[in-house]
């Protein structure tokens, strides 16, 4: 094999470099002793401060898992029998109904941000937990409609008649053909769907009102009276739980594949 | 005999395009029945009214007497296997064929005692926890078949199931299919455009082009007597020739070639609407350098293009003095002609018996012809 050039080595080295070199110096500082930006000692004060002394930032995540959770499920729903009715019927609003539910996808943030504000306001729908939830239901449901959709579309249309065919009801066709044969695509639309809700600001930021901060917003509030080492031991567990989840989604997957 | 499939005057239209046109055909109990067809001539349209998957425009399909208009295709007693197979790939052997009995709420038991006999039955006892795609191509269509077969339903209904099959395969699931029917004694209606598949399989077998019927007959009818030039050219192999149709002084007709060279004929025909005909000889009636010095016999000398060698279905490409077109002739492998080159000149001859003769009718059976 020709050996690799060193340019090429540079800039992999480099990039990874670019890519990691952030989230060290995060971890390193959250074991700061002192809260300034020079390094001071080890220590977990910051770690300790976290789990027994921040009730606004534990409300806050509360709020966050809360929203993740409820609106990845109802988005889900929603998407998952979009896809399938998109999938299986005929009808004459098919190709725009595809392209509007993908608007979302391609709108930046702030649009719809600024647009769902305008639509709460104008209902007068006061501003709560519940209108994040329904803005993150909105902006999550595209996600899982097409992920359910790709699954679909690898398969014939003719698994569905087929199953019409030797007896089952449309209700029987949706539960024992349909769900089963798109659960990796429903599965991966609520993971996907619980990551975005998690990590949004933009949208959030327009749609909560008091007393409904989640997470993200907690922590840009937070940063404005300077950076607090209670956020790096934050993120560090953040980090962690992170790679936990996608390495026990990958094994959920893999062992769904497999069965 | 009861009737098990009967279709009345089936009409189906898409928008303007008739795909399907005043077809009527009826199926006895026990029959292998085939549709046979060009792509694209309403013959799949036709199949999936019949499972329910289309409500026709126009006319009546009944089972076993019963009229099946109003009728979910999961409510009727007929069931199709696949061009694409359509097995369900989440599941097993086993779970793909219980699927059906499960949707009628029969008992584990008597599901299981159905599958495996069934499994048994076409020749793949104990394959129940293998995945899809853990089988052959053949097997996945014994599959397919065994899903559908184990509802016991008054027509089995397939769409070119063996077109995914490669040659060797297809061939000797022809027979499979063949022997697997008269053993169940399930009536199979059956959809092709491959007439050798057809002519196999079927007790009966309707032809059918541009959304019309145009002969039902057992595959020897269709092959000896063809009703139309269409029939004359789908069905078999055959030699077309462009002739016009003469009447000699004592009333007899005859056809005459381009060239001016007339051929014998056998029958009479209508020449009011015309004199435009087109004269067809299967390459097996053809004969090489015929002997018996006949009356009825047709003969020219020709010079030989090319030797199609083919085993026992080998031929002889030749050119008769004088034509256009060339004709198709059977080779028989019985050492007598071996000494044919391309090149060689020959007498080629046929009874005027075995050809037949139709009104010019163009259509094509594909575009690129």
């Amino acid at each position: 094999m020709r050996k690799r050039s060193s340019f090429s080595k540079a800039v992999f080295i480099g990039t990874i470099v670019f890519l990691s070199l952030p989230l060290l110096v995060l971890v390193l500082y959250s074991f700061n002793e002192s809260k300034s930006g020079s390094w001071t000692g080890f220590s977990l004060r910051w770690y300790v401060k976290l789990f027994t002394d921040s009730p606004q930032l534990w409300r806050a995540f509360g709020n966050s898992v809360i929203v993740a959770l409820s609106s990845a499920l109802v988005a889900t729903m929603i998407g998952t029998l979009g896809a399938v009715a998109v999938n299986w019927y005929k009808f004459r609003l098919r190709k725009y109904l595809r392209t509007i539910t993908f608007l979302p996808m391609i709108l930046p943030e702030i649009i719809i941000g600024v647009s769902l504000l305008v639509f709460f306001s104008g209902i007068g729908l006061k501003l709560s937990l519940f209108t994040v939830f329904v803005a993150h239901v909105s902006f999550n449901l595209p996600f899982v409609f097409l992920l359910v959709l790709a699954r679909l579309e690898e398969f014939d249309f003719s698994i569905i008649e087929a199953a019409r065919d030797l007896g089952a009801s449309e209700t029987q066709t949706l539960l024992k053909v349909i769900l089963p044969i798109s659960m990796p695509g429903i599965i991966s639309g609520f993971l996907t769907a619980v990551t975005l809700s998690l990590e949004d600001f933009v949208i959030t930021f327009f749609v909560t009102g008091p007393g409904a901060t989640t997470l993200p917003l907690y922590v840009y509030s937070a940063i404005r009276f300077g950076v607090s080492p209670v956020i790096n031991a934050l993120s560090v567990v953040m980090i962690l739980g992170t790679v936990a989840l996608t390495w026990s989604t990958r094994n959920f997957l893999k062992y769904i594949a497999a069965k | 005999m009861q009737i098990a499939l009967s279709v009345k005057n089936v009409t189906k239209r898409f928008g303007d395009f008739v795909a399907v046109d005043d077809v009527s055909l009826s199926v006895e109990d026990g029959k292998f029945f085939s549709i046979l067809g060009p792509s694209g001539c309403g013959k799949t349209t036709l199949l999936r009214m019949i499972a329910g998957f289309y409500e026709q425009s126009g006319g009546t399909i009944e089972l076993r007497g019963q009229d099946m208009t109003d009728v979910e295709p999961n409510k009727r007693p007929v069931n199709l296997v696949f061009q694409n197979l359509a097995l369900f790939p989440m599941m097993n052997v086993y779970e793909n064929i219980a699927f059906g009995l499960r949707r009628r709420g029969e008992k584990s038991p008597a599901i299981a005692k159905k599958v495996n006999g069934l499994l048994e039955r076409v020749g793949l006892p104990g394959a129940g926890k293998k995945t899809i795609d853990q089988l052959s191509g053949g097997q996945r269509q014994r599959i397919a078949i065994a899903r559908c077969l184990v509802l016991d339903p008054t027509v089995l209904l397939l769409d070119e199931p063996l077109g995914a099959l490669d040659a060797k395969l297809r061939e000797h699931m022809k027979v499979e299919l063949k022997k697997l029917q008269a053993q169940v004694g399930t009536t199979f209606v059956y959809i092709t455009h491959d007439q050798s598949e057809a002519m196999v399989m079927s007790d009966a077998v309707a032809v059918m082009n541009a959304g019309r019927f145009e002969q039902i007959g057992t595959p020897q009818e269709l092959y000896h007597n063809p009703a139309s030039s269409f029939v004359a050219q789908f069905v078999g192999n055959n030699n077309k020739l462009r002739a016009v149709m003469h009447k000699d002084e004592r009333g007899g007709f005859f056809a005459r070639y381009g060239n001016g060279m007339d051929f014998k004929v056998d029958g009479a025909f209508d020449l009011s609407g015309g004199d435009a005909y087109d004269l067809f000889v299967r390459p097996e009636s053809l004969v090489i350098n015929p002997v018996e010095a006949k009356q009825e016999l047709n003969v020219m000398p020709a010079a030989v293009k090319a030797i199609l060698f083919d085993g026992g279905n080998s031929r002889l490409l030749v050119t008769p003095d004088g034509f256009a077109d060339e004709l198709v002739v059977a080779l028989p492998q019985t050492k007598q002609f071996d000494h044919i080159r391309a090149g060689d000149r020959v007498r080629i001859g046929w009874d005027a018996s075995k050809s037949v003769c139709f009104k010019r009718a163009d259509w094509k059976i594909y575009d690129d012809e």
